[in-house]
């Protein structure tokens, strides 16, 4: 088969493919299954899950941006709910067999705690904490800012679950290097980065914010410098397995990715212009591996030559 | 004449076939593209992505016309932004990549229904009243506009209207006044089976208002901004009288006493 080229291994989930879907962006991974073989991905990281249903921020919720290159997004965590993915989402998604990782948020480090406890069943494949939503009020964006609070909230998800915990890290601080500590110490088995950017917009002729929650999180081709900047700072201060995300498109941005040293990597909003787009990136993986001699992927993470 | 099949949405590379010009500003595009033909029904939509610089994410449109025999689709819109410009500019031969068709469209379980839209809200119901005289079916159309030179509409709706009523706001054409202004006579003596409205919100909300008083069924088709158009990104979520339902997916086409309530 192929896709040996780009089978691994994450924290001991079997990956066919070392692509996976970021959260938010893909749903559930069912609403892409008539353009994506959900199988082949290395994993989904579903809607983002909080322990009461939420019905996110009203008014204009998603802008272009960046002279075409980004995108901002404000939904503020719409999502059912924990019991209600539990009982009704995650049964039906058995079928596909993928890779399922559930992204949780709270308002208190106990939250985490409670929803990873939840989560502990079969047919979840991990746990990614995120600590960086930049479109709610309470928690969010705050525990991915302070190392303390960052290191609170992993520790009290991992002593709630069996499964891998890992940690979504929030590009909005001054040094990426310092919270990738904190969680390492406290436990985490793995990071993912980037989440969004804090961005805005202003209608000029209505001189009002575009957003209706006036700022929102930024994503796409325009954020990728940054997060290839930040998953090698990463990988320089922890040994922790990386996934790499932001602003990847094509299988040219998830090789610079795997260079800087992501295990794997995570295709976000570029999903919403090519539903197929993780597919193609597969493909493409795979023919770079192939015509530099490469017989698996491992052997391209951290080749970064200076 | 044979119901479009049901299939799940497909990627298609759609060549442009015409682009014409209909009114200050407003275009219609027709395309070669044959799987959506075969699967489009009317209400759906596409994401059309245009390839120019600049321009990001898809753009949601309505499908204005679909024809299985000849492949073709066409689109209607109004150049308002940077994305509906590079549509505009696109020139027969060229290409753009269609996402579809997606959402749930009208009911063709209708024989006399009146189809009501303003401004761009007709270019769905064109679609409709299309597939419906197809079927046999005696659509009814009441179009507003400002003026008479907004209802350049009625050209397009001829082949497949039983009638055509018009108001405009001006009383350059027709009725003067908004489409409510004539709505309620109409309802009463018409003998319609059903109402379907598109256009702005208000007027649709003002519609489905006279629907109800007068005991018709009526479908009204939202729209939202939206970012992947398969109910993935949440962008385009609204409250419903059964809770939260994306307009891309369970819509865009909706009961009325589901949205406005």
């Amino acid at each position: 088969m192929q896709d040996n080229l780009l089978s691994t291994s994450f924290c001991g989930i079997r990956m066919n493919t070392p692509v996976l879907t970021a959260s938010g962006t893909f749903g559930f991974g069912e609403e892409f299954a008539d353009f994506v073989a959900l199988s082949r991905l290395g994993g989904v990281c579903v809607k983002g899950t909080t322990l009461a249903p939420r019905r996110g921020n009203e008014g204009v919720r998603i802008a272009e941006t960046a002279g075409g290159a980004g995108m901002l997004n404000c939904i503020g965590l719409e999502n059912p709910g924990a019991d209600i993915f539990l009982q009704e989402t995650l049964p039906r998604l058995t079928k596909y067999s993928m890779n399922i990782i559930v992204n949780i948020s709270g308002s208190t480090p106990e939250d985490y705690g409670t929803l990873a406890e939840k989560l502990d069943v079969p047919g979840v494949a991990a746990i990614e904490l995120n600590i960086s939503c930049p479109n709610v009020r309470e928690g969010g964006i705050v525990f991915g800012t302070d190392p303390r609070a960052a290191a609170q909230v992993t520790a009290e998800a991992k002593s709630h679950t069996g499964k891998p915990v890992i940690v979504k890290l929030s590009p909005n601080v001054t040094d990426i290097k310092v919270m990738a500590r904190a969680v390492e110490e406290a436990g985490a088995d793995a990071i993912s980065l980037i989440n969004t950017l804090l961005g805005m917009e202003i209608d000029i002729r209505t001189r009002k914010p575009v957003l209706g929650n006036v700022t929102g999180g930024l994503s796409g081709p325009c954020v990728k410098p940054v997060a290839l900047r930040m998953v090698y700072e990463a990988r320089q201060a922890v040994s922790l397995p990386l996934i790499g995300m932001g602003g990847i498109t094509c299988w040219q941005d998830a090789v610079q990715f795997f260079l800087a040293g992501a295990d794997a990597v995570a295709v976000g909003t570029a999903n919403f212009v090519n539903p197929a787009v993780t597919m193609e990136i597969c493909d493409g993986l795979e023919a770079y591996l192939q015509a530099n001699g490469m017989k698996n992927i491992r052997e391209l993470i951290g080749a970064l030559e200076q | 004449m044979t119901l479009p099949e049901m299939k799940s949405k497909v990627m298609e590379e759609a060549q442009v076939r015409t682009q014409k010009r209909l009114a200050e500003g407003v275009y219609r595009l027709e395309l070669s593209a044959p799987e959506h033909a075969r699967h489009a029904l009317p209400g759906q939509f596409v994401q059309v992505q245009v390839k120019s610089p600049g321009v990001f994410l898809r753009r949601p449109l309505g499908l204005a016309e679909a024809d299985t025999e000849s492949g073709s689709v066409a689109l209607i819109y109004r150049e308002v932004g940077k994305g509906t410009a590079a549509l505009a500019a696109l020139r027969p031969g060229e290409q753009v990549n269609l996402l579809g068709p997606l959402g749930q469209g009208f009911r063709m379980d209708v024989q006399h229904p009146l189809l009501v839209g303003g401004g761009m809200g007709l270019s769905p119901l064109l679609c409709y009243a299309q597939h419906l005289w197809r079927h046999g079916a005696q659509p009814e159309v009441l179009m507003g506009g400002r003026t008479a030179a907004e209802l350049f509409w009625q050209d397009l709706f001829a082949p497949y209207a039983a009638a055509i009523h018009l108001t405009t706001d001006d009383g350059s054409l027709g009725r003067q006044g908004f489409v409510t202004a004539l709505l309620p006579e109409l309802l009463a003596e018409g003998g319609y089976d059903s109402v379907a409205a598109c256009g702005p919100e208000i007027m649709m909300r003002g519609v489905a208002k006279v629907a109800q008083e007068q005991g018709l069924p009526c479908e009204v088709s939202l729209e939202r901004r939206m970012g992947c158009g398969l109910g993935a990104c949440l962008s385009c979520a609204i409250d419903t009288a059964h809770g939260r339902r994306k307009v891309c997916k369970d819509g865009p086409v909706f009961p009325a006493e589901e949205v406005f309530c």
